[in-house]
């Protein structure tokens, strides 16, 4: 158990929605969540299939560990191929939305085809509808959640939804579940829309169960306490991931004005301290913190922003709580783009949640906009009147909202910083990895991040491997390509669980096998979940190399690999990822093209 | 000495571990449809508000129940439902004016809190100490029961 | 002091109870004339779909029970009453004296003047005794009318199609549920059962009964003919006054009672079905017929008769019903206060419905279709009249939010 050994799939194309068996050899080689959902994704799709065309598929997955009491399990994971990246897309979100995916009974929810018209899934338990979206087509997510609560008169729904940049394509859109989690990155939320699919809404009272409830109980015990007494945990809870702001800051690796500087001047002003304090006119920022399903961290901020800041003086209708300022939200809105008024970040934030986009991809794209427009390839006449200079307040959210709506020069905003740098012919100011956007980490610092960003299987990711401490240690490139390695295994392992990442703020990889082991049958060794977790990773390659990628895209933009840091600790330094990138394949077993070999597909089983 | 719960919602961070632990001892699986106690939510998540029976002395629940399926724990001061007694006509969830008894369809039954019979697991999983489980005559109680007397509908003699 | 109550449902135990625990030396008399330790009529339809035996409808488990509280419990029916003298005579003669008396005595079924009703195989579902003769009659397979689809009718509607009858269920007025639903909920009931294999016919009047051969006809006005083994009457119940004529209490519908539920004549108190007492949303007399009212009549006649004067700020009408799984519930002035506001949800496909009655900003009724959870805190927010502020507005807007507004308006958190 742990599994609840049944899949919902969905052919929106046909109007069908039947449940089957979870295939369990499958679970017993990819144990769930991101893991078994590539498997369904390598067995549903041709991986050269269009990714906003109705051959894509759209998996929803929990994890064994979603919906019981290991501490952060109410994870899931969106998985499909995507927009962003042509390369697979695996998005992970928290909230609430997927332990009651799993509540309802289901470990996947596979979606195939286009329905003729927009739709909603509404599912409770095993009755499953696909109902006509309606005027909800058009709406944002925040007015998609209250109204399907509404209509079926079911405020114990979870609903996972997009906004209007998921329906018309905006290539980093993301599914919003709960408000504010987000599966994020590579624009899932555009395969959604492509699907005509505006919502998913689940209500679930099946409840989950484990293999060795009394072992499970356990472990639980004794994890719980791990992360109660872990500094790491406290830090978390206090401060939020924006605490990351400071660390990077002084470390000389926070990513300023598009890579052009490591070290932002504004960063007192963004920063937690900054969320936590009171201003002149009585206003502050943070509110409280909040955790997912299941979470014992909650390192969830909620917020509220100053209601005589010029975003929302005439707009009373944000004068609400709401998500307030992650890492990378605070990065991406922040330095990247050269502005620290916290008001604005956090309005545009609110933007992001309202209208379904990623943040990350989204700065990240304004940031190379706003190099175009100080370098006077695009003007106020491409831009719609609006000075797109670093630092630009007022730019950031009227250019949130712009692209959130699909309006004016969002759109092209909304095409991701690669499309739009190659559409006005500057394609080496992306500052990404296979057409996604960097996180808030200089690869030129963080050398083991740049390695990981390069090979990462869904673009430039900082969250696909976990080697910030070797990285932080030793700021060259030597000895890194064992330890990504085996931490981007480690982690695709964690993500195939339901749990989060965070708690390896407290756990090692003996505290996730012990609870594994509990809850599902099979043997779980630590052994068995490394070579899980590496056979995910090399399935996602294969996924990849099959969809038409080679190693040529696991590459890092000329401004990392040649343009040394001003400053910081790793000044003068760029990232040594030419002697890095042999180095990794050959730890993984590929050739020298980042082919894995037939050996070790052998090892594997695949 | 007789405790109670003792819930304070601004550290509430809406974990839903109690709801988790709730189903758990009382049912074996972890369902939070299935909880004595419930977690709301407020404003994106501004507040959350763990909500359980207070075990009011009034006992509307008990009072109203036609075949005495309701009974006072002497040990724990819990109004406990004898399922084996309870015939399933919900009559409690509607004279309860705290709404803290529910009918659960599948058994047929109703269900309430107990406090597991004297650990309550809600109090023991929580991480931030929304939910404790102190003496009953600690003066912050009295804050939380203040209401129960407010709906006292009956005598005010 | 001489205590004696008359009738033994739950109004008069639990007022024989609560005497105990207030005034632990006197003399309590518990006289219920029906041949059966005292039960809860409440708990038949349970027994009908053999989800309990009869021991399990019995309003107290422990075999001495009334011993152990030193309650006298007697068989008889009182006959009449006499006030002047403090006394009351049952059947038989016999008499006994009071000090203080509470009348508890119920009501009783009231079948409908129409030729043939009183023919073998027409039943009414009230006490025990008709459980047992139903449960004989109907078996699986059995063509059954149950005349009748008020709150008991439907209530018995769940026990017979749980004991796998072919039903027909023919109510009079052009809806079901007429004074527990309005037109919208009744009418996804009536559309429910249909779905669920029971035939319904409302604005349907039996004109007659007629015994054939081995069974009985229902002629039914319009429709024609029904041909049936057995006939569950269930059109309604009146108090039990009968012995009252001439003793000096003053009755209406039923006996008329203040807000210490005490009747005209000093020392006489009535509780229960039987009882016209103060209902809390109108402030006026009424028969509210339902078990939580006989258990809160019952306890506070008692604190009354015992010296503790405890004033009652009425009752309140509200009912919780299963239909075949479908759950509904009704609270106080659901069908609307005048000049009042209202708020509805609905969603007549899948029987989901919830009606909210303002009279300003305090909720003063409602009604729900397949709402379970935290039902309670409708009667909370309607008996204790908390003002909603600008949950109101909310509320209209979205009815659904009752239990957010119940938690911000009532536990300090706004
Ligand atoms: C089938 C059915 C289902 C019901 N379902 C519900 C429900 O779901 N919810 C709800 O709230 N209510 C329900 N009720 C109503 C509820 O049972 C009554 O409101 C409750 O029983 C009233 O209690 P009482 O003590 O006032 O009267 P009763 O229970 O009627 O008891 C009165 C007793 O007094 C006796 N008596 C009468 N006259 C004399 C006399 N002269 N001398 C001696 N004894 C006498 C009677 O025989 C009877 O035993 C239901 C009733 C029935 C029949």
């Amino acid at each position: 158990m742990g599994w609840q050994r049944k899949i919902l799939r969905v052919n929106l194309s046909e109007g069908t929605a039947e449940s089957e068996p979870l295939n369990m050899d499958w679970a017993f080689q990819y144990l769930g969540e991101r893991g078994l959902a590539t498997k369904y994704l390598w067995e549903n799709m041709d991986p050269k299939a269009d990714p906003v065309g109705p051959d894509n598929v759209l998996i929803f997955a929990t994890g064994p560990l979603t919906g019981t009491m290991a501490s952060t399990g109410g994870r899931y994971v969106v998985v499909t191929k995507g927009p962003l990246t042509g390369a697979i897309a695996c998005s992970n979100s928290g909230g609430k939305f997927g332990a009651e995916l799993k509540f309802a009974g289901y470990d996947l929810l596979v979606i195939h085809g286009r329905a003729p018209e927009p739709v909603y899934l509404h599912i409770v338990d095993d009755e499953v509808e696909i109902l006509p979206a309606g005027e909800l087509w058009g709406a944002t997510v925040w007015h998609t959640e209250e109204a399907l609560k509404a209509r079926h008169q079911n405020p114990l729904l979870k609903v996972a939804s997009i906004g209007v940049a998921g329906e018309r394509g905006v290539r980093f859109a993301c599914i919003i579940n709960d408000l504010h989690r987000a599966a994020g990155r590579s624009g899932v939320g555009a395969v959604m829309g492509s699907k005509n699919l505006k919502a998913v809404a689940v209500h679930g009272t099946v409840g989950v169960r484990v293999d060795d409830p009394g072992r499970f109980m356990e472990v639980v015990r004794e994890t719980h306490k791990l992360l109660a007494e872990s500094d790491g945990r406290k830090e978390l809870t206090e401060l939020g991931t924006n605490a990351m702001i400071d660390m990077m800051q002084e470390f000389g690796g926070l990513p300023t004005r598009n890579f052009h500087e490591v070290q932002f001047d504004g960063v007192d002003k963004i920063n937690p301290t900054a969320m936590a304090a009171t201003t002149p006119s009585g206003h502050r920022n943070l509110i409280t913190n909040k955790a997912c399903f299941g979470c014992t961290i909650a390192c969830g901020r909620i917020a509220h922003i100053d209601a005589n800041h010029f975003t929302i003086v005439n707009r009373p209708e944000y004068r609400h709580a709401s998500g307030g300022l992650e890492y990378e939200t605070a990065y991406a809105f922040g330095p990247v783009v050269g502005i620290d008024d916290i008001d604005a970040l956090t309005f545009a934030s609110y933007l992001m949640n309202e209208h379904g986009m990623d943040p990350i991809s989204f700065g990240g794209t304004l940031a190379a906009a706003m190099e175009l427009y100080e370098m006077g390839v695009i003007t106020a006449d491409d831009t719609d009147g609006v000075a797109l200079e670093f630092g630009n307040a007022e730019a950031l959210t009227i250019m949130a909202e712009k692209t959130g709506k699909y309006e004016g020069f969002g759109q092209v905003l909304g095409l991701g910083s690669k499309r739009m740098c190659e559409k006005y012919g500057h394609p080496e100011l992306f500052m990404g990895v296979k057409g996604q956007e960097f996180a808030g980490y200089d690869s030129r610092a963080l050398q083991g991040m740049g390695l990981g960003y390069a090979t990462s299987n869904r673009g430039a990711c900082h969250l696909k491997h976990d080697a910030f401490a070797v990285d932080m240690e030793d700021q060259t490139g030597n000895g890194k390509a064992r330890p990504v390695k085996r931490s981007q295994d480690k982690v695709a392992i964690i993500d195939s669980t339901g749990l989060c990442l965070f708690t390896t703020s407290a756990w090692g990889i003996k505290d996730f096998q012990k609870q594994i082991d509990a809850a599902c049958e099979g043997d779980w060794t630590v052994e068995r979940l490394f070579e899980t977790g590496e056979r995910i990773w090399n399935l996602e390659r294969q996924f990849n190399l099959a969809a038409g990628l080679t190693a040529a895209d696991d590459t890092l933009p000329k401004r990392l690999l040649e343009v040394p840091a001003p400053s910081g600790t790793a000044k003068g330094k760029v990232n040594e990822l030419d002697k890095m990138l042999p180095e990794y394949y050959a730890e993984r077993g590929w050739t020298t093209d980042g082919v894995p070999t037939q050996e070790t597909l052998e090892r594997l089983g695949l | 000495m007789q405790k109670s719960l003792l819930i304070t919602a601004d550290l509430c961070t809406s974990c839903m571990q109690c709801e988790m632990a709730c189903s758990f001892e009382h049912e074996g699986v972890f369902n939070p449809a299935k909880s004595r106690i419930k977690v709301f939510e407020f404003e994106h998540g501004k507040r959350a508000i763990p909500y359980t029976c207070t075990q009011c002395a009034e006992a509307w629940c008990l009072h109203a129940c036609p075949v005495e399926a309701l009974s006072r724990n002497p040990q724990t001061g819990a109004v406990e439902v004898d399922d084996d007694v309870c015939v399933g006509c919900k009559v409690c969830t509607i004279a309860c004016p705290f709404g803290t008894v529910n009918y659960n369809q599948d058994t047929g039954k109703v269900i309430k809190c107990d406090l597991c019979g004297g650990d309550p697991q809600c109090a023991a999983v929580c991480p931030t100490d929304a939910i404790v489980y102190v003496d009953a005559n600690w003066t912050g109680y009295e804050r939380m029961k203040q209401w129960a007397v407010k709906s006292d509908a009956r005598p005010s003699a | 002091m001489d205590y004696v109550i008359v009738g033994a449902g739950p109004a008069g135990v639990i007022a024989a109870e609560t005497l105990r625990r207030s005034d632990p030396a006197g003399a309590i008399t518990l006289i219920g004339d029906e041949p059966e330790p005292p039960y809860s009529r409440m708990a038949i339809p349970y027994l009908l779909a053999e989800g309990i035996g009869e021991e399990g409808t019995h309003l107290r488990h422990g075999g001495d029970h009334y011993e152990k509280l030193k309650i006298e419990v007697r068989q008889g029916r009182v006959a009449s009453l006499s006030p002047g003298d403090k006394s009351l005579a049952l059947d038989g003669g016999e008499t006994l004296s009071y000090d203080k008396l509470l009348i508890a005595t119920g009501a009783h079924a009231v079948r409908p003047p129409i030729p043939g009703m009183d023919l073998p195989g027409v039943e009414n579902c009230w006490t025990l005794e008709d459980a047992r003769r139903i449960a004989a009659g109907a078996r699986p397979g059995s063509r059954v009318v149950l005349m009748g689809a008020g709150f008991i009718g439907c209530i018995v509607l769940q026990a017979l199609a749980a004991r796998g009858v072919d039903l027909t269920v023919v109510e009079m007025e052009s809806r079901m549920l007429a004074r527990m639903m309005d037109d919208a909920g009744a009418e996804m009931i009536e559309r429910w059962c249909k779905s669920k294999g029971v035939e319904v016919l409302t604005s349907a009047k039996v004109t007659g009964v007629e015994a054939t051969n081995g069974g009985l006809r229902l002629i039914i006005d319009d429709a024609g003919m029904i041909d049936a083994d057995l006939v569950v009457c269930a059109t309604g119940v009146a108090p039990n006054l009968g012995f009252l004529e001439g003793s000096g209490v003053d009755t209406d519908l039923g006996v008329l009672v203040n807000e210490y539920l005490e009747t005209g004549v000093a020392g006489v108190f009535a509780a229960g079905d039987v009882a016209q007492g103060p209902d809390f949303s109108t402030g006026k007399q009424a028969v509210h017929a339902i078990q939580p009212t006989a258990s809160e009549h019952g306890r506070i006649a008692a604190r009354n008769m015992a010296g503790h004067e405890t004033r009652y700020r009425g009752s309140l009408s509200m009912n919780v019903l299963n239909t075949l799984g479908l759950i509904s519930s009704s609270f106080g002035l659901w069908a609307g206060a005048d000049g009042g506001e209202r708020a509805v949800a609905a969603d007549p496909e899948r029987f989901r419905y919830l009606r909210l009655e303002f009279e300003d900003d305090v909720l003063v009724g409602a009604l729900c279709l397949g709402l379970t959870q935290h039902v309670g805190v409708i009667r909370g927010l309607v008996q204790t009249r908390v003002r909603l502020g600008p949950w109101k507005d909310r509320l209209l807007n979205d009815p659904l939010q009752v239990m957010s507004a119940y938690l911000e308006r009532t536990q300090g958190v706004a």
